[in-house]
């Protein structure tokens, strides 16, 4: 399908020689790795990790640049205020506030923590596109209905996409600008449940054309997938030793 | 802002968590009619692009959760539904994380789950009106109830977060407001203009029941 506007299908990148399960199992050992290392220095090595196969695995970095530049709100809110909450010795003083040292520390960690893990997912999971990470996910035991389930709403959010951008346009054309205040809410109130008016329409064509097509339900078989190529296990058992490296150097040198 | 990224839980959290949801996912798709996939998937669909729109609320805007909503229309199939767009967001935008699914899962379609479950069926006798006023309360109560349950794992992971709980609470407020009114408005004009979407079982789910 096109999804040329909201989310492009990922570029090629130099990872696409491995398996999609391959990439989403090294993700997922790698994140593990995060969350086990506690030093500072073992996290910056994981963040070093990751940036360097970010970049050389990305053709175009300026994506991941945006998307390292927005953080959640809510982060921002407990790494502004972690220093200041911990009890420790003072660092720096703001009026009545001090910041500690150990608070400074653990706001410093989660950074890290968290920069490495965007990092990993980005390179591992993100570029991988919706499409193939679904499959790679069937294949590593996500339930058929889950994955169908996907799939399928993958391929309608475009879709309805379009019908909430039709309908957006249609309030501009009437001089809609949203602001903070009733009218506004009341609109959008509307607009939400044309939405849901419009997706419950569709359902039901698609349902009843899925039901001309003779669909009882049944989600086609999985198909057993090819057995994991000798790089895809190199990548897996190179992402396992240096997963193991870096957490067993920050145990035994905290 | 409900979404946590991966590094900020404990791994015990991070594990109940994820033990919660795939229970949860379990027990929803089961109750699931294989039928009724595409109707969920588009339902599915159209509240992860509610989603997107920012409603402005005070000096701030927010992203709307509709968990409450959810719950209210499509019952069960809000816990595979808020999965769904919670995979969804990490493949296309990268946003969210992979080892805080299971978390983030329960934190957002929980409450709204539950909410709808309890109150669709007084909604299908209610005026318009009156069953907006309903649907705010479950819109609101379920955006708190995510804005709990956020505290709640930062509070559980590590006793440094756990003195950030309450800012992070008070960063909900606004969501709460939004919530509430914007699922209250929204049940109250389907109320008018698609009445049989509160019928007595749930729409997507009543798939099965087809011949």
């Amino acid at each position: 399908m096109s999804d040329a506007s909201l989310a492009p299908d990922a570029a090629p990148d130099r990872l696409d020689r491995l398996a999609p399960r391959a990439r989403l199992l090294i993700a997922a050992i790698a994140i593990v790795a995060a969350i086990l290392t506690g030093s500072l220095p073992g996290l910056a090595a994981l963040l070093a990790i990751a940036a360097f196969l970010a970049l050389t695995a990305t053709a175009d970095p300026r994506p991941l640049v945006a998307r390292l530049a927005h953080v959640e709100g809510f982060l921002v809110v407990a790494l502004a205020i972690l220093p200041f909450t911990t009890p420790g010795t003072p660092v720096v003083a703001i009026g009545p506030l001090a910041a500690s040292a150990e608070g400074l520390r653990q706001a410093l960690t989660i950074a890290l923590r968290v920069n490495a893990c965007i990092l990993i997912v980005y390179t591992f999971v993100g570029a991988l596109g919706p499409v193939r990470f679904a499959r790679a996910g069937g294949e590593l035991g996500l339930p058929p209905r889950l994955v169908a389930l996907f799939n399928l709403t993958y391929r309608h959010v475009e879709l309805i996409r379009g019908e909430y951008l039709r309908l957006a346009e249609a309030m501009r054309a009437r001089a809609f600008v949203p602001r903070s205040r009733w009218h506004t809410w009341r609109s959008y109130a509307n607009l939400i449940g044309m939405i849901v008016v419009r997706a419950l329409d569709r359902a039901e064509r698609v349902d009843e054309a899925m039901r001309c097509r003779a669909y009882a339900g049944r989600i086609a078989a999985r198909v057993a997938p090819p057995p994991l190529r000798r790089h895809d296990r190199l990548a897996l058992a190179a992402a396992l030793a240096l997963a193991a490296l870096v957490v067993g150097l920050d145990r035994l040198l905290a | 802002m409900a979404h946590i990224p991966d590094g900020v839980l404990s791994l015990p959290v991070l594990v109940a968590g994820g033990t919660l949801a795939a229970g949860g996912l379990a027990l929803a798709l089961r109750r699931l009619d294989d039928r009724a996939l595409p109707k969920v998937a588009i339902l599915a669909a159209a509240f992860f692009v509610a989603s997107l729109i920012a409603i402005p609320i005070g000096p701030t805007s927010v992203h709307l959760l509709l968990a409450g909503l959810m719950g209210l229309v499509i019952g069960w199939a809000t816990l595979p539904a808020v999965f769904v767009g919670l995979l969804l967001q990490t493949v296309m935008f990268g946003f969210g994380g992979l080892s805080t699914l299971g978390v983030n899962t329960v934190n957002i379609a929980g409450p709204g789950l539950v909410l709808g479950l309890a109150l669709a069926p007084v909604l299908t006798r209610l005026s318009p009106a009156r069953a907006g006023l309903l649907a705010a309360l479950a819109g609101g109560l379920a955006a708190a109830g995510t804005g709990g349950l956020v505290a709640l794992a930062l509070v559980a992971s590590s006793k440094s977060l756990a003195a950030t709980a309450p800012i992070v609470l008070a960063t909900y407020l606004p969501l709460v407001v939004g919530e509430a009114i914007v699922t209250g408005l929204a049940v109250s004009f389907l109320k008018r203009v698609r009445p049989e979407t509160f019928a007595a079982a749930p729409a997507p789910l009543a798939a099965g029941v087809h011949p």
